[in-house]
């Protein structure tokens, strides 16, 4: 842990995986949109609507994976006061969010058709809008602080509470009748879904990881410059 | 290999294709938004150490005193 | 104890006792976290008349019936153990099918429950057409059945 708590060194590290993660996205996400759109088969209920899922669920499993990022990093900052990990979590806050929209738009242009409706109050619905305005009152959060360290501890301390909202996403179709079918993929006794429609799912949600990484690593850079900005001109200023 | 051919998407065109347009839409702006980002604090920071340098370059004790 | 020990454990203790919290406040609401009720939940509970909620199942083979105006179909939706009538005068979503998952909304009248709006359920399986025509076929696997 302390190894990648040196900035210089953390910049070292993402700059060598930065072309790696830019590499995979660029390869597996037309893959991954060439198996989702033409190289697969329709569903034998859903027809070719069930092809929403190569982009709904990848988006879905990233929203989660996010914000448990941002969550982890929040706690390493809380706990162990290292800069890095102050950044990487608001780095990542706005591509959470992202997918997290991404997820819920999908979903409900995957719900009219299927299900006879673009929103429904269940459980699961409900605990994914919650998810998104966590990221929102995150960001929010973070920003309306002057003093950026001070921002970042409050953000952290409110990603940590929502992190009980993970569970209750994961296992709200278990938990409670909802109109959300249950888990299709990550469940006992192996998924539900044929190999062939594995293939795009995971070649999506492969490109989609990749891409969170680049990003990540683009928005991290971003803020390191900014934060030595802010010293210098503090230099400056101080004379 | 799809139900009822490419761009119909078997009648369901109209929900299929704004899903995967959204998408596509929302991962452009996630990565042109990182890269506009860092490129302008990659400016700014070259703006400032160059006025830096300037300043410091012609008397080395005289930098900093007026800031 | 060193003061980043310190904070460690307050850190640990803190999402401890939020884990307890969410918990004892989920388990006091899991019946209004409910999105549906089962037939047989309806018919345990004894739910007035003219009092609105969702009923959820599966639609009953060879129940559905189309009226003579086009556009009201009666159908039973059943849990296995219980099942109930409904009645519903509208559009039915795609995949309403005999022997698939429903969540229908609206009150019971005169022992048939009327539905103001019909929503599909789907299972969480998914194949290729030719895949679950073989799996029928090989008699592995029924319509409606799930896994």
């Amino acid at each position: 842990m302390h190894r990648f708590a040196n900035p210089a060194r953390f910049l070292r590290i993402i700059t060598a995986i930065l072309p790696w993660s830019a590499g995979a996205s660029a390869a597996l996400l037309p893959l991954g949109l060439y198996f989702a759109l033409i190289g697969s088969p329709p569903d034998y209920q859903q027809g070719d609507s069930v092809r929403i899922m190569y982009v709904h669920v990848p988006a879905a499993w990233m929203a989660l994976a996010v914000y448990s990022v941002m969550a982890a990093s929040g706690a390493v900052a809380l706990v162990w006061r290292h800069p890095v990990a102050e950044l990487v979590a608001q780095a990542a806050a706005p591509i959470g969010a992202v997918f997290t929209a991404m997820c819920l738009i999908t979903g409900s242009l995957w719900g009219q058709p299927m299900w006879g409706t673009w929103w429904v109050w269940d459980a699961r619905l409900t605990s994914v809008l919650v998810l998104l305005f966590l990221y929102l009152g995150y960001i929010a959060l973070v920003n309306a602080f002057d003093d950026p360290t001070r921002g970042a501890r409050a953000g952290a301390v409110l990603a940590l509470v929502g992190l009980v909202n993970l569970p209750i996403i994961k296992f709200s179709v278990d938990w409670w009748n909802t109109l959300h079918q249950p888990a299709s993929v990550a469940r006992l006794g192996g998924p539900s879904i044929d190999p062939q429609m594995l293939l795009p799912l995971f070649t999506m949600a492969g490109g989609f990881a990749a891409f969170f990484v680049t990003v990540l690593i683009l928005r991290v850079r971003a803020e390191l410059l900014r934060r030595k900005l802010r010293v210098l001109r503090l230099a400056q200023a101080q004379g | 290999m799809t139900g009822g051919g490419f761009w119909t998407m078997g009648g369901y065109a109209a929900y299929v294709w704004p899903a995967y347009a959204v998408t596509t839409l929302a991962l452009i702006a996630l990565l042109l938004g990182a890269l506009r980002g860092l490129r302008q604090a990659e400016r700014e920071l070259a703006t400032l150490e160059g006025s830096r340098a300037r300043r410091r370059a012609p008397s080395a004790s005289a930098a900093g005193d007026l800031a | 104890m060193t003061r980043k020990r310190r904070r460690l454990y307050l850190l640990l203790a803190g999402l401890a006792s939020l884990a307890v919290a969410t918990t004892l406040v989920l388990l006091a609401l899991q019946s209004n976290l409910a999105f549906f009720y089962s037939p047989s939940e309806v018919a345990a509970q004894g739910v007035p008349e003219a009092r609105r909620f969702r009923l959820g199942g599966l639609v009953e083979p060879d129940s559905v019936k189309r009226q003579a105006d086009g556009v009201t179909v009666e159908f039973r939706v059943t849990d296995t153990r219980a099942s109930l009538p409904v009645r519903y005068k509208g559009v039915l979503p795609d995949l309403f099918r005999e022997g698939q998952g429903v969540v229908a909304e609206g009150m019971l009248q005169g022992g048939v429950f009327q539905a103001s709006e019909v929503l599909a359920k789907h299972d969480e399986n998914y194949m290729p057409p030719e895949v679950a025509k073989a799996l029928k076929a090989s008699g592995r696997w029924k319509e409606g059945e799930g896994k």
